[in-house]
């Protein structure tokens, strides 16, 4: 998969103050969700994508692009949503969405025409003619929307688009952001507080903290890898039962008398555990599936500071165990 | 994308070069512009005026038309360096009130709904932005001022002759760069006011006071210290001087009064005093540096967001 961010070094000071802190690193994700506390530079990583503060130090690419050098080129290639309302008064939305789209470079004559498609495809067909100012702050959004995809471009960056919705416009603007990701004909960077909004739109995270990237992982692999770890209570003498378990190749660790958490090799079924409790005269009592959601790789993200994918999976599990914060699954079985 | 399908979908069609682009954002002011009935009244009539002027040019060089009339020819204004020179301040104050009314919401009305970033986030830089919005203000006041004016000059020098076309050449450039100065300052003070106050009404109203309140200021100062140097202060005073410069008309000495002086020569004594306006290189650098601060605070104000210290 092509990178669709590159930041190499990047650096951002307003006046004396750091914003941004020699951010590092590569994002290929479909969907990528820019996460982090407030003040911790996600809105002013978006603004220095788009050319709106210069870098201090460092650069960054956007398809390959210099953000610096080659910054009309990278914005013709990019829809943005503002995260605060922005709109032309007395326009109607389907004048003001043309507008945008001709200012991207789209002739006249197909801008009107690009302007009625998106604004069909938000929800906001039936509303065109109305000015935007006498929108409702869901209707705002979504013409918001509209501007950023009405050029078609190759990655979209969305600021908060769910800030301030009701449940239902706030499905339906997810339920666009998966449809437009799952088209595969742009990439999108989300930035949300929503930790659920990220977790259903995107498949890569980059979150965050005072300025520095305090994780980077990919939520699929995440959740694959989280998948092999499981916690198992049992009733019985399980001296046997535990060696068994250890000649199948699997890491374990016991956690009290009747406890144990281990990870699976891709080698093994549940239905062999099953089978060595029953030759050992053990019964498993329960087990789990565990696997770290969104909010713990977030909260450990801000408590360990620097998590880089890959390295993460079996120490973040260990850890949402002993603090007690991880989501159980009942595994069903 | 299309309408049935509600898909989203990539553009694949051709693009525009940078200059359409560019022009896209007047194209839509100058639409929204005319929206307005006031304003293309009040635009009409600032034609009268140059239709008068292009009467009494071919009234100068038909014999006919002034027996008709019963005027004599030197009852007539006579069509020299004064004449466009009158002509220039009449249509440039003609300028100033479509100014009023044109250039308050150019910016304002994107700063005020936060429009700027939806602009600076596509391939736009924000002089690009600024020159589309000021192009307005210059497309339409070119329209009423050097653009006439041109035209009544060679309309007179095709019927004086190339005697008298070649004699006043030189005017060509007093009446374009003299309207064009005009333009330029009040297109650059009417963005730059209009890009500190959100308000169009209150920016109309901020740019008649930026016109007419240090113009009385400037008076009251002349009369208080029996001076000409008020005027450094008065837009249109300095303007005046300027094409009273550019027509080869200007006077320095535009007075005398007698007063009473106390300096170390003169101890209250009755003297005359000479008015003088100020020098002409004066009045250029006062406008200069009002075109410079306009483009200082443009560059402050015109961000997509501003950073806040």
């Amino acid at each position: 998969m092509t990178n669709v961010i590159e930041l190499e070094q990047l650096s951002v000071t307003f006046g004396k103050r750091p914003i941004l802190k020699s951010l590092n690193g590569a994002l290929g994700g479909r969907a990528i969700g820019l996460l982090g506390p407030n003040g911790a530079g996600k809105t002013s990583l978006i603004h220095t994508l788009l050319g709106f503060h210069p870098p201090t130090s460092g650069t960054a690419r956007i398809f390959g692009q210099d953000i610096t050098t080659d910054a009309k080129q990278v914005r013709a290639t990019v829809g943005y949503m503002p995260e605060s309302d922005s709109f032309i008064a007395k326009m109607s939305c389907v004048h003001f969405v043309r507008l945008m789209a001709e200012l991207s470079g789209i002739p006249a004559k197909h801008a009107l025409e690009r302007a009625h498609e998106a604004l069909f495809f938000v929800g906001l067909g039936e509303a065109r003619y109305r000015p935007v100012d006498s929108y409702s702050l869901g209707m705002k959004q979504l013409a918001k929307l509209a501007q950023a995809i009405v050029h078609g471009p190759k990655l979209i960056i969305l600021d908060e688009p769910t800030n301030g919705l009701d449940p239902p416009t706030r499905s339906r603007m997810i339920s666009l952001i998966r449809q437009i990701r799952d088209g595969g004909r742009a990439r999108i960077l989300l930035s949300s507080h929503l930790l659920r909004d990220v977790e259903e739109c995107c498949d890569e995270i980059l979150v965050l903290k005072d300025g520095r990237i305090a994780a980077n992982c990919n939520l699929e692999e995440e959740r694959k890898a989280n998948r092999k770890f499981i916690e198992l209570e049992t009733r019985g003498e399980r001296q046997g039962f535990v060696e068994a378990v250890g000649n199948l190749g699997c890491e374990y660790a016991l956690s009290g008398e009747r406890r144990m958490k281990l990870i699976m090799n891709e080698t093994i079924e549940i239905g062999d555990l099953y089978r060595l409790a029953h030759e050992h005269a053990v019964q498993i009592r329960r087990l789990n599936f565990k696997r770290d959601s969104l909010e713990d790789i977030f909260l450990k993200a801000m408590e360990n500071g620097n998590i880089t994918e890959g390295a993460n999976s079996s120490i973040n599990n260990e850890k949402a165990v002993e603090n007690g914060n991880g989501r159980a699954n009942d595994g069903g079985l | 994308m299309a309408v049935y399908e509600h898909l989203y979908g990539a553009y694949e069609g051709e693009s525009q070069s940078a200059l359409s682009r560019f022009l896209v954002i007047p194209r839509y002011a100058l639409r929204e512009t005319f929206k307005s009935k006031l304003l293309t009244t009040i635009f009409i009539l600032c034609f009268i005026y140059p239709l008068v002027a292009t009467i009494l040019v071919y009234l100068h060089h038909n014999a006919n038309a002034l027996a008709l009339l019963q005027i004599n020819v030197r009852e007539l204004l006579p069509i020299d360096a004064s004449f466009f020179l009158t002509f220039v301040q009449m249509q440039c104050a003609f300028g100033f009130i479509l100014t009023v009314l044109v250039a308050p919401p150019l910016i304002s009305r994107d700063m005020s709904n936060n429009a700027l970033p939806l602009y600076l986030c596509r391939p736009l830089s924000r002089a690009e932005y600024v020159l589309g919005k000021m192009s307005v203000v210059v497309f339409l006041l070119s329209l009423v001022t050097w653009i006439p004016g041109l035209l009544i000059f060679f309309f007179q020098a095709s019927l004086a002759g190339f005697a008298w076309l070649w004699a006043n050449l030189w005017m060509i450039q007093a009446i374009f760069s003299g309207c064009m100065v005009w333009i330029i300052l009040l297109s650059l003070l009417a963005l730059a006011v209009s890009s500190l106050v959100k308000w169009r009404v209150v920016a109309s109203g901020a740019l008649l006071g930026l016109f007419f309140v240090p113009t009385a200021f400037g008076e009251i100062i002349n009369e208080l210290f029996l001076t000409r140097s008020g005027h450094l202060i008065s837009l249109w005073a300095t303007m005046k001087s300027i094409w009273s410069g550019l027509f080869g008309l200007f006077v320095r000495q535009t007075g005398q009064i007698r007063g009473r002086v106390t300096t170390p020569i003169y101890d209250n004594e009755l003297v005359d005093i000479a008015l003088l306006e100020p020098p002409l290189w004066v009045s250029w650098l006062v406008i200069a540096l009002i075109c410079a601060v306009c483009v200082w605070l443009l560059a402050r104000k015109v961000r997509a967001y501003e950073v806040i210290k």
